[in-house]
């Protein structure tokens, strides 16, 4: 009796709401747990970088824009999405990163993070606003809104619920990103990528790349039309680049390494906060 | 209003039918010693260097005093005696009493509050009308605002424990002196962090005054000690591995080079730096109210405002009425000794900002902008510059894009509403701005398209300690005032 072929996938990257292989054409080999072949991923160039980068901020105004009630409901049909391809992930997981136990620990706390914050996009405002007590005859309040296009370095521990512990908060407060995928584990953003991609995310909103680090990172992070950067991965030299790039625009920086996502306290409405621009808005009150 | 209206209006006229008879404000009540030392550890201390440098004022170019000059031994030891102090007194000072301190410093500061007033502006150049009826009234209310936290800092961040920081280096401008030191000493002494701060090179006096109604208030030695000197000690400040967080106030090219400098490091920081502010005014809005608007916007402080108004964008239909009258406002502010009550614009900071207004101004006649200059007359000694409007300006002009701090406004004009939020998002900055309009929609459609941390609808240039300050884009990182200023000076834990 003939086993039957299994049919591989083709990992590619995702910007702009569609899949398409690096205009470079190169690619990098990832490997399994055991150490065989296990895909090969595009290995994106600057130039796909910046296809990136244009795509997510052509997305942000109308993603900023839509009712905050909307994005939660897009966070929640990822969540569901998910789900239902529970088993599609836990089982790449299992191959690729870690033990079946640890897949599904890992793939359950990614579905329930989505839910966390989809919760949290018409609330997180809420908190973080102020009416502020002025002591002259003005009406003054103080509310968040989205730093822009977040440039995203994934860590390579955790693959899965890292990656989507960091993107929600980002994109639940507005802003758009374009992601690095972690350099071992990458494959898994590009399968996120597909729920993304089937869950009303409008495209350019959430952009995902692989390749590597030192050759996407430094340029990410000098972009000038990258407004704040979020850097999770364990890698001390690309942080200090990306801390020192930072001056060129004056971006915003958040470096989360060695975080334990899988812990209770690795969400919190304050991930949102971490990505939010405070403005303060003044009008005089009288006749 | 059609333009053969605007010429038969009948307008009122200040400008010669008469004149205003001094009514200057007597500085001989304030007492500057000759020469000034560093403040470290509770107590003056010449610098290492033995080096002094001059400061002094910008209206009459006489020399008020001399100031040390700190350097790097001086600046380990003003890290050195701050972490002693945090380490032994003020971290572990219960929150109440850390918050007593702070109260006092405001009362104290309120008590002396006219002196502060009359040698802040000896320093600055600024009318005391400001500084008596602006600066210095927000001085003392930070310090107020702020000493009240101290004991409620488990209230402002919910589900998070917070903690101090540890030592706070901090650097503050030259236009608001006291305002400034203010802003970054009473939230970071709330919070249970202690300071080395460096006043700027040209206004260096109220700090040091600021530094003996300390040592009154019976503050601890070493929470708050005060290092004068040029951006090289600001350097010292920025590179020293004692220090945990930055808190800077100045230029963006500086700003930029603050972040640079802490890559690498552990170190926090918060930036608030320059702006370009778009100040915008629809058909609809209520002209004479904007007027006063724009006046104030770019003309207080001389212009040497962060957060100034300096570009008009007028709606087409509008525009001429209101830059006719606008001149004629214009025509009406007095230049001249700081000192004076009556006085509406006081001296440039320094000779050397004056210069870099010059420079700006020069260039705008090489490419054939229009200038309006008020016929104000300067006195003969000090740095002056007189109210002046540039316009036939487009985006891309040096003049439209760039900081001058001064008192320069450009003008634009715009036929929609997309056309001036898009004009005044095209700079870097994003600091503040301005929407005058009868139309409430309009406010906060336009408020929200524009990238800018503040936005004063139908007012400007507005401030309050509960408020929070700051910019998006190139204008800084962070917030000051309020309970978002709280947020840079602690680590929170959950």
């Amino acid at each position: 009796m003939s086993k039957r072929l299994n049919v591989l996938k083709t990992y590619k990257l995702y910007t702009g709401g569609k899949f398409s292989r690096s205009e470079s054409e190169h690619y990098f080999q990832v490997m399994d747990k055991k150490g065989n072949p296990f895909a090969n991923l595009c290995r994106a160039s600057r130039k796909d970088m910046r296809n990136a980068v244009a795509a997510a901020r052509k997305a942000q105004s109308g993603w900023a824009d839509r009712s905050a009630y909307n994005r939660g409901q897009i966070l929640y049909r990822m969540a569901e999405i998910m789900e239902g391809r529970r088993d599609q992930f836990v089982a790449e997981l299992e191959r690729t990163a870690v033990s079946r136990r640890k897949a599904e620990t890992e793939t359950d706390a990614a579905i329930d993070r989505l839910v966390h914050y989809a919760g949290w996009t018409d609330k997180y405002s809420s908190i973080f606003s102020t009416v502020n007590p002025v002591a002259s005859p003005h009406f003054n309040f103080s509310m968040p809104e989205p730093n822009g296009v977040v440039g995203i370095a994934a860590p390579d521990d955790m693959p899965l619920i890292g990656l989507v512990s960091i993107v929600a908060p980002v994109i639940a407060g507005g802003n758009t990103c374009v992601v690095l995928a972690s350099e071992t584990h990458g494959s898994i953003a590009c399968t996120l990528a597909e729920i993304i991609h089937s869950s009303d995310v409008p495209g350019g909103v959430v952009n995902i790349l692989t390749g590597y680090r030192k050759e996407i990172i430094p340029h990410l992070a000098s972009h000038m039309d990258v407004n704040a950067f979020l850097f999770a991965a364990d890698d001390p030299g690309q942080k200090k680049i990306v801390q020192e790039n930072a001056h060129l625009n004056v971006k915003r920086i958040q470096c989360y390494e060695k975080t334990d996502w899988l812990k209770d306290n690795a969400q919190s409405p304050y991930y949102i906060l971490d990505f939010q621009d405070i403005k303060t808005t003044w009008h005089p009150v009288g006749t | 209003m059609s333009e053969k209206e605007t010429k038969t209006e009948k307008t009122l006229r200040f400008d010669d039918l008469w004149s205003y008879d001094p009514a200057p404000e007597s500085a001989d009540y304030v007492t500057i010693a000759g020469k000034y030392d560093l403040f470290i550890n509770g107590s003056f201390q010449a610098p290492e260097s033995g080096k002094y440098f001059k400061s002094i004022n910008p209206a009459t170019e006489e020399l008020l005093s001399e100031v040390a000059e700190a350097g790097k031994k001086d600046v380990d030891k003003a890290v050195s005696s701050a972490r002693k102090a945090y380490d032994e007194i003020w971290s572990k000072m219960p929150a109440k009493e850390r918050g007593k301190y702070i109260f006092r410093i405001a009362r104290l500061i309120q008590e002396r509050a006219r002196e502060f007033a009359i040698l802040e502006t000896l320093d600055t150049g600024k009318p005391i009308r400001e500084s008596r009826d602006v600066d210095i009234p927000q001085v003392i209310a930070h310090y107020f605002y702020y000493a009240g936290w101290a004991d409620k800092l488990n209230y402002a961040f919910p589900g998070l424990t917070p903690k101090p920081v540890g030592v706070a280096g901090q650097i503050i401008p030259w236009n608001f002196p006291m305002l400034m030191a203010a802003w970054k000493i009473a939230p970071a002494l709330a919070t249970g962090n202690t300071i080395v701060i460096k006043p700027a090179e040209t206004t260096p006096l109220t700090a040091m005054k600021l530094a003996e109604l300390f040592k009154d208030a019976g503050l601890p030695p070493g929470v708050v000690n005060i290092v004068t000197g040029p951006g090289s000690t600001g350097a010292e400040i920025v590179n020293h591995p004692g220090i945990d967080k930055i808190a800077f106030t100045g230029s963006t090219a500086v700003g930029k080079s603050i972040q640079q400098a802490v890559a690498g490091t552990e170190k926090k920081y918060t930036l608030e730096l320059g702006g370009k502010a778009a100040n915008i005014v629809f058909d609809d809005a209520p002209i004479d109210q904007a007027v006063e608007g724009i006046v104030n916007g770019i003309f207080f402080n001389q212009g040497h405002v962060c957060c100034a108004g300096s570009r008009l964008l007028v709606q087409e239909g509008v525009s001429d009425e209101l830059i006719h009258k606008l001149k004629l406002r214009m025509e009406t502010l007095i230049v001249g000794d700081p000192l004076d009550k009556n006085t509406d614009i006081g001296a440039i900071n320094s000779k050397m900002q004056l210069e870099r207004i010059r420079e700006y101004l020069s260039e705008s006649v090489e490419e054939n902008q229009q200038i309006f200059q008020t016929k104000c007359s300067l006195p003969d000694k000090g740095y002056w510059c007189c109210p002046t409007l540039v316009e036939n300006v487009s985006q891309s002009h040096r003049i439209v894009q760039e900081e001058v701090f001064g008192p320069v406004l450009t003008i634009q004009t715009f036929r929609t509403p997309e056309e001036a939020v898009s004009l005044a998002n095209n700079t870097h900055y994003g600091l503040s701005s301005g929407i005058w309009t009868d139309k409430g929609s309009k406010i906060f459609k336009t408020g929200k398209q524009i990238r800018a941390g503040v936005i004063w609808a139908n007012t400007f240039n507005k401030f309050d300690p509960t408020s929070p300050f700051g910019g998006f884009k190139e204008s800084g990182v962070g917030r000051e005032g309020g309970i978002h200023g709280l947020l840079p000076y602690l680590e929170l834990s959950s």
